[in-house]
């Protein structure tokens, strides 16, 4: 039996991902109203979490469609976050233009060391990646004029009324953390996306059928620092005060392999799925020494042996909850009556 | 400082960075992975011989096999039941395991020992020195390390190259499914590979402890010299990853010289350098 095709409806939208998407749209709404009610310690928590979310939605950017697996991302948040302390302090740049600008400073040292560590595959990107953002941290580190190995304060915010830095502060991360989310979600629906999703699956396939690998995963590299450099430029204004150390330590780390590979790589809701965890323990466990991070890895392993599609992978296979729907569903109407 | 002494103390140095490396050379010739997890089992490799000489009050020199010994067993039986899991065609699952390793290894032994250093001691061997002319020392103890990863590196080049388990594991780094179809079983020949890796990285962590105070955050950076020892030597060699170490341990030696900030900096650059003149390594025996 043949089937017409005009009988045939392609939807991307299923109902429960338009409720899903309208939710995520008034929480989102409802955050942006907190600097008229909430106190200061929650706006911060919720900023931090933002910068978290958005450096997460970069890895998973990397390394969940991009297939590279950097343990160095560190590098571009410090950067970043250097990138606003040396335009803010010393070039008296509007502090929160240079969020933004931190970012791009990031996205200016990427191009240079993608030449570099694109030399190497596999496991060897992961530690060259790793290599380059301790570079970063040792030559920080011997800058006298930038205060050294301890760092400098922000001394730029002095001046501006501490309810105003407050505020848009929280404006910038809450868009910051749609930009990133939705930036990614738009970037997938596009043309570089598809063929992002094409290297996902099979690289070799992907080169096959006409994809630049090579230059979709430079594209995807830069765009990734470039995120990660506005999310560590705003995590050191809500910080105000940064150090080689605390710039580009090892302790960014865990976030990025653990949040995303718990909460499900390759999909748009698992960063955030893993995100909310991971600030949820670390919010809580914290009075217990390291025992969170001992308990992270333990899930991780699990996770990836066990469930690799992580904690939204499970979920989706067994609902059809999208909200940020990317596959093309194909509706046959006699089916569903 | 004389510029002669710099150079003999980095490449002593670098003596202990090739035993470092080795572990991690026969992990990628055999599986073509990285253990992000190396560094770290350097460094519980050392707390272990701390706890045993403490305990027992022997020699460190005897425990040091005795710990290369179990650490094999453990290995081995890592890789079958855990590592094994991950291996197949993405890069990705063997990462996120050995980097949970790292993690709970670090955080178990910030735990049991809290963050402060410690050495394991060996007496006066450890201050002892040998004059090799009127203005150059060298100590025993380094030239011990020195010996051993020679040692290491030629029972290594040794098995890689001389035996049907080094054949084995060659056939299997080339190409797995056609060494599963000729008979050879995968999954127990990584595990032998594993074994050999923890053997040697428990002689480098008691080594380690010996030259070194150690902490339990100190493994990542003994993981980024390995990796750049070997990416320096080039893959496929023994003796290139031995003398990549050694390449390192000079540069950082006269980087430290130059200025106490800059060593570890120097090992960084001249491994990044490398990357970009010569990516398949200085001494590669073959392309990839």
């Amino acid at each position: 039996m043949t089937i017409a095709a005009r009988e045939l409806r392609v939807e991307r939208w299923t109902p429960a991902s338009r409720l899903g998407a309208m939710l995520a749209a008034a929480a989102g709404v409802a955050l942006a109203t907190f600097p008229f009610w909430a106190p200061s310690d929650i706006m911060r928590l919720v900023v931090e979490f933002a910068c978290l979310l958005a450096i997460a939605q970069m890895w998973n950017l990397l390394a969940g469609y991009g297939g590279l697996i950097s343990i160095g991302q560190q590098a571009y948040i410090g950067l970043g976050g250097y990138g606003l302390v040396v335009l803010a302090n010393d070039a008296h740049v509007n502090p929160f233009f240079c969020v933004p600008l931190g970012g791009l400073a990031a996205a200016a040292f990427a191009v240079p060391t993608s030449r570099i560590v694109f030399r190497l595959a596999g496991g060897y990107f992961a530690v060259g990646t790793w290599v380059v953002a301790e570079v970063y941290r040792l030559v920080f580190a011997n800058i006298a004029a930038l205060g050294g190995g301890s760092g400098q304060s922000l001394t730029a915010l002095i001046g501006i009324p501490r309810d105003v830095r407050e505020a848009v502060t929280y404006w910038i991360a809450i868009a910051l953390m749609a930009a990133t989310t939705g930036g990614v979600y738009w970037l997938l629906q596009s043309r570089l996306g598809l063929a992002l999703t094409a290297i996902r699956d099979s690289e070799t396939a992907a080169e096959s059928q006409g994809v630049d690998v090579a230059r979709t995963k430079f594209i995807v590299y830069v765009a990734a620092a470039f995120g990660s450099g506005c999310a560590g430029a705003l995590y050191f204004l809500n910080a105000l005060r940064i150090s080689p150390d605390a710039a580009f330590g090892m302790s960014w780390i865990p976030l990025l392999f653990f949040t995303v590979v718990i909460g499900g790589i390759g999909t748009i809701e698992g960063p955030i799925v893993g995100t909310l965890i991971y600030f949820v323990m670390r919010q809580f466990l914290s009075d217990y020494g390291s025992w969170y991070l001992i308990v992270l890895g333990v899930v991780a392993i699990v996770v990836m042996i066990w469930a690799p599609r992580g904690i939204w992978g499970l979920l989706a296979a067994r609902t059809s909850w999208r909200i940020f729907p990317l596959a093309h569903i194909v509706r046959d109407p006699r089916v569903d009556a | 400082m004389n510029a002669m002494d710099t150079v003999v103390q980095g490449a002593l140095l670098g003596g202990l960075y090739a035993l470092f490396a080795m572990g991690l050379a026969v992990i990628y010739g055999v599986m073509r992975q990285v253990n992000i997890a190396h560094g770290d089992f350097i460094v519980l490799g050392a707390y272990s011989a701390f706890v045993v000489v403490a305990a027992t009050g022997l020699s460190p020199f005897v425990v040091a096999p005795l710990t290369a010994l179990v650490f094999a067993a453990f290995g081995y039986a890592l890789q079958r039941t855990i590592i094994n899991r991950t291996l197949g065609n993405a890069i990705l699952p063997p990462l996120v395991v050995t980097y949970g390793l790292s993690i709970i290894i670090q955080n178990v032994l910030l735990q049991v020992f809290s963050a402060d250093a410690r050495s394991i001691q060996i007496g006066a061997l450890g201050t002892a020195s040998v004059a090799l002319g009127a203005h150059l020392a060298v100590g025993w103890f380094p030239l011990i390390v020195f010996g051993t990863a020679l040692a290491v590196a030629a029972l290594l080049e040794f098995v890689f190259n001389r035996t049907s388990l080094g054949m084995a594991f060659r056939a299997v780094a080339d190409d797995p499914e056609i060494a599963q179809v000729m008979g050879l079983r995968d999954g127990q020949l990584f595990a032998y590979a594993t074994a050999i890796s923890l053997a040697v990285v428990a002689l480098a962590g008691v080594f380690m402890g010996i030259k070194f105070t150690f902490a339990p955050a100190d493994g990542p950076n003994f993981l980024i010299y390995s990796f750049e020892a070997v990416v320096i030597g080039g893959l496929g060699s023994f003796w290139g990853t031995f003398a990549g170490a050694i390449i390192l341990g000079v540069a950082q030696a006269i980087g430290f010289a130059l200025n106490p900030g800059w060593g570890i900096l120097a090992g960084h650059l001249v491994f990044l350098a490398v990357l970009v003149y010569r990516p398949t390594g200085l001494f590669a025996r073959s392309a990839q």
